[in-house]
């Protein structure tokens, strides 16, 4: 019961902030910001009795089930293990920090805005909760409208545009995937004759692997939309850099993390025969994605942009992990979602902040700017040496985890990753050089960050070294998980040969024909 | 015909009893506020008797009508669009000013075409029905007389429909000539055996082409924009919804039993004017400024993707129809309302420009728009999503691949055009703008309710469908 007040909670918060917002700006701030407070209470509550109860792999912590349309085999599913309790974690801390960080950028509509953050809060804890297929794609697309009006409203110079880009974008891969999770229904009605979109049940349907692969497809290019994977990325720095800063750090911190997610908690487990047919492919496009990623990001003088083009660089090691699909490879990717949510969130909090002090994100108007603004130079310092993976910070151990993966699978590609690390060292410490070193080029009226700031980005940094030095915990909640999941995908390898071999003499593996 | 046929003939009959009322209420006593309680007085009274004789269905009352839950649920949906027309109407014709009380006799008689067209079951009842439907359309689209564009779009209307009227009624005389019966379920259980006739299939044809008229698919939309723009926005929204809704439902139960997703001929036909609605519908939306004509396309477009879930086979086909046609009843009627509601006496709020800053000069109107427009586009918690998720359902479930994706495709490019019209509500508009709609008009009452009603309505069916899909599984 309890987990459906993680949708309730933002849900009735949003629409009330959107009441009061009518009357005052602040009460609108006051209620979101209570609301996210409350919620991540209940986060550390229930991680702390989750971490006391040595949960079994495979098994669910919190589980409810409600019946919604029986009809059609679908039911409101949530359930949580570690691994939703983790991203459950970074959606609600992020979550704080986006209302907080917003507290004095917008000043318009301002209810209207908490609703829209809240709502998108609500759907992707949605996504990280729900069990049940079609559950699932609602949260998916809900999550998106909010997210639209974020951006096509308080975003920046060319947001209609951006925004229009990114709602089309996801919501047609999402619609591929909504095909999928009909393919597969049918599919598994017609093994079983059981019509249910029930994530558990769905779990080791046996299928030709003709069919396999075409239904895995269809949320492969939902989940490598958001994550995003390269040729499907271009949404991304538009999004990014036209959002305001809540709406960048939401994209960067949790929205890619959907995706990400998609891909560990669905298709692997769903499909894992077709998912080992992709390994290769998945592995081309996560270093192609790492390294282009961050070849952009050099040609940048945007520095919002900039930030958002390492966003794709640090994704390619997300899906590196998890297409390694072994302990040390999933670990990392899970390590890398939290790291990058909160070191690029941050950094995307700074770029805000400069943002609303300077009027600009130019980087060549910038520079020197360490004599007038310490504080946050030291601040940027910090995240860039986060981000290009500084040992000791949360970053490091992520990227090096993936990087041990994927090695026991392919040496050459990993490799090749690698160098991305490089690079990821140049871009940001160049990032520091051309803002905060050098000549000051303009005479720029800045104040530091003020106390609000400062004791965010405490937040922020204090997490990020827990996560470096003292990982433990976090590899201890979603080692459960991952292994429950590891399993229950290489089961159903073994399972389904028998069926398939089968499916092959027995001729026709279309889906054609299914529920007639 | 006996009593127990006349009862479970009650609700039309009804409808029949309240027009005359009607009539007789205006040549004794003009009054809008009086004519527009009795029409709504009968429509609800016809709504009740529906539920009244329920236990007497099915029944096949003269070979003409069958009265059966399928036509009842129907008959109750137009009775309800009806309905609301009636209540946006009289905020409507109160600005308008002139002889108002003569539109609700039309509309009383439009609604009585339609409920008679879908529990047709014989080709004279059928042709009736959409006669009485169309002559008090043409009446309906020219009411208002403020210029040349209403009487333009009535006159289209009228020599577009006669023509269809035309082709449907030769079409039948061909099919009457090789079945011998103008009865549908013969006429359904023998087109088997004249499958290879010339004449049946020229006659089927030519129905198909009649009724293709009627649902404005392409190739037989071109009436469509300019109908649409003309006539005043509540009876667009009547056409949109009941007119085509009642063709559908009849085409629906008549084409079902010539199962056309076994029969390749007439699948490829349909299937061809599915995509090309889809496309077209929607790639002309993209080019509109006119709201009104840009909802015209987009519903040419949303006629295509009903007909991908009239092809499916499967258990979910019926089901799927039905529930988008509900769906698609409460988001035209809601979007019609809303430039009901804003429209004023000069004419009606349909350039886009109008709407620019709606957001925050009617922020509930503006809501109410967005919620519509989204459950166009197929947003999750509105009834549209679960609609278009029941189409993709049926469709995917019938392996109806290319029409699925296209489908797909076009849910994509649609979302163009409605997010237009939702950005230009956000917008801020730059100066003040005295011409926007909803400044200074105030919003009528009735209008303002129906519209609540109406997005209740779509957030409860994008919720909590269950109830809906219990009801309409096994209508046919």
């Amino acid at each position: 019961m309890i987990l459906v007040w993680f949708i309730i909670i933002p849900l009735l918060g949003g629409a009330l902030a959107w009441l009061l917002g009518r009357r005052s700006s602040g009460l609108a701030r006051w209620v979101s910001l209570l609301s996210l407070v409350v919620e991540q209470v209940m986060i550390i509550v229930i991680w702390l009795r989750y971490y006391q109860s040595s949960p079994s792999p495979g098994s669910w912590f919190l589980d409810m089930q409600w019946v919604w349309i029986p009809q059609l085999g679908i039911s409101f599913h949530l359930a949580m293990d570690g691994l939703s309790l983790l991203m459950m974690a970074l959606t609600v801390f992020l979550g704080i920090m986006s209302v907080a960080i917003s507290w004095t950028e917008i000043r318009e509509r301002v209810g209207f805005f908490h609703l829209n953050l809240l709502f998108i809060l609500a759907g992707i804890s949605g996504v990280f909760l729900s069990l049940d297929l079609f559950l699932f794609y609602f949260f998916w697309e809900l999550m998106l409208v909010p997210m639209y009006f974020l951006i096509s409203i308080w975003g920046h110079e060319n947001r209609v545009y951006a925004a229009l880009k990114f709602f089309i974008f996801t919501q047609l891969s999402g619609l591929l995937m909504l095909i999928s999770i009909l393919g597969l229904y049918f599919v598994h009605a017609h093994t079983t004759g059981v019509y249910t979109f029930d994530y558990l049940r769905l779990l080791g349907t046996s299928m030709s692997p003709v069919a396999s692969f075409w239904l895995m497809i269809g949320f492969f290019i939902a989940f490598a939309v958001k994550l995003p994977v390269v040729p499907v990325h271009t949404w991304l720095p538009d999004a990014h850099t036209e959002a305001p800063t809540a709406g960048s750090v939401v994209l960067a911190g949790l929205l890619l993390k959907t995706g990400a997610y998609g891909l560990i908690r669905f298709l692997i487990p769903l499909f894992p025969h077709a998912a080992h047919s992709l390994v290769p492919a998945a592995f081309i496009l996560g270093v192609a994605g790492i390294l282009y990623g961050a070849l952009l990001a050099f040609a940048q003088h945007d520095l919002k942009r900039l930030v958002a083009y390492t966003s794709i660089s640090h994704m390619g090691f997300v899906l590196l992990g998890i297409f390694a699909w072994n302990e040390l490879g999933l670990q990392g990717a899970v390590m890398q979602m939290l790291c990058h949510g909160i070191s690029t969130g941050a950094l995307f909090m700074l770029v805000g902040a400069l943002q609303e002090r300077i009027h600009t994100r130019d980087m060549n108007v910038m520079g020197g700017l360490w004599q007038k603004i310490p504080r946050m130079g030291a601040v940027v310092l910090f995240f860039a040496l986060a981000s290009l993976g500084l040992p000791g910070l949360g970053n490091f151990v992520a990227e090096f985890l993936v990087l041990l993966g994927s090695y026991k699978v392919n040496v050459a590609l990993t490799s090749m990753a690698v160098t991305g690390l490089i690079f990821a060292t140049i871009y940001s410490l160049w990032i520091v050089q051309r803002v905060f070193h050098g000549e000051l080029k303009k005479k720029w009226t800045v104040a530091d960050l003020n106390i609000r700031e400062t004791t965010l980005m405490v937040f922020l940094i204090i997490s990020l070294v827990w996560l470096g030095l003292y990982p433990q915990p976090v590899f201890d909640t979603a080692k459960p998980a991952l292994t429950g999941l590891r399993e229950a995908a290489v089961m159903t390898v073994q399972g389904a040969t028998g069926p398939a071999a089968t499916d092959k003499s027995g001729g026709n593996p279309d889906l054609k024909g299914d529920g007639r | 015909m006996n009593s127990a046929d006349l009862y479970a003939f009650l609700p039309f009959i009804i409808l029949g009893i309240a027009s005359v009322v009607v009539m007789l209420g205006i040549s004794v006593y003009r009054n809008h506020a009086v004519t527009n309680l009795l029409t709504l007085l009968g429509l609800v009274l016809s709504g009740l008797a529906l539920a009244l004789v329920a236990n007497w269905i099915p029944r096949q009352v003269t070979p003409l009508f069958i009265a059966d839950r399928y036509s009842f649920f129907y008959t109750g949906l137009i009775l309800g669009a009806t309905f609301f027309t009636a209540l946006l109407s009289y905020g409507y014709l109160e600005k308008l000013g002139g002889q108002r009380e003569e539109f609700y006799l039309l509309l009383i008689l439009a609604a009585l075409g339609s409920s008679a067209l879908v529990a047709s079951s014989h080709f004279a009842s059928f042709f009736l029905g959409l006669e009485v439907l169309s002559i008090s359309l043409y009446g309906m689209i020219a009411y208002p007389r403020r210029g040349a564009a209403d009487i333009e779009a009535g006159i289209k209307y009228l020599v577009l429909a006669a023509l269809s009227s035309a082709f449907l009624l030769f079409g039948m005389a061909l099919v009457y000539a090789k079945t011998g019966t103008m009865e549908f379920g013969p006429v359904a259980s023998k087109a088997g055996e004249l499958s290879g006739s010339p004449v049946f299939l020229a006659g089927l044809a030519l129905i198909i082409v009649g009724l293709g008229f009627k649902l404005a698919v392409v190739p037989f939309h071109m009436w469509t924009p300019d109908v649409y723009e003309g006539a005043p926005a509540p009876v667009t929204g009547f056409i949109a919804t009941v007119s085509k809704g009642a063709v559908f439902a009849l085409l629906l139960r008549y084409f079902s039993g010539l199962q056309p997703a076994s029969n390749p001929p007439l699948f490829l036909v349909f299937a061809v004017i599915a995509a090309s609605s889809m496309f077209v519908g929607n790639l002309l939306a993209l080019l509109q400024r006119n709201i009104k004509r840009m909802l015209a396309y987009s519903s040419i477009a949303h006629l295509g993707y009903l007909l991908v879930a009239f092809l499916a086979g499967g258990p979910f086909r019926v089901s799927a129809v039905t529930y988008y046609l509900v769906a698609y009843f409460i988001t035209t009627l809601g979007s019609f309302g809303v430039i009901t509601v804003l429209s004023s006496r000069s004419g009606d709020a349909d350039d886009i420009g109008l709407y620019e800053g709606l957001s925050l000069r009617r922020p509930w109107i503006a809501a109410i728009f967005t919620a519509m427009l989204f459950s166009l586009a197929g947003i999750p918690m509105t009834a549209g999503f679960m609609a278009k998720y029941y189409v993709l359902l049926a469709g995917v479930g019938s392996a109806l691949w290319f029409l699925v994706i296209i489908l797909v495709v076009n849910s994509a490019i649609g979302l163009f055009y409605y997010l237009r019209i939702i950005v230009a509500m956000y917008k801020k508009p730059e100066g003040d703008t005295p011409h926007g709609a909803g400044a200074g008009e105030t919003i009528p009452a009735s209008g303002g309710f129906v519209l609540a009603v109406l997005v209740l309505l779509l957030l409860w069916l994008g919720i909590y469908p269950s109830p809906l899909i219990e009801m309409i599984r096994g209508l046919l």
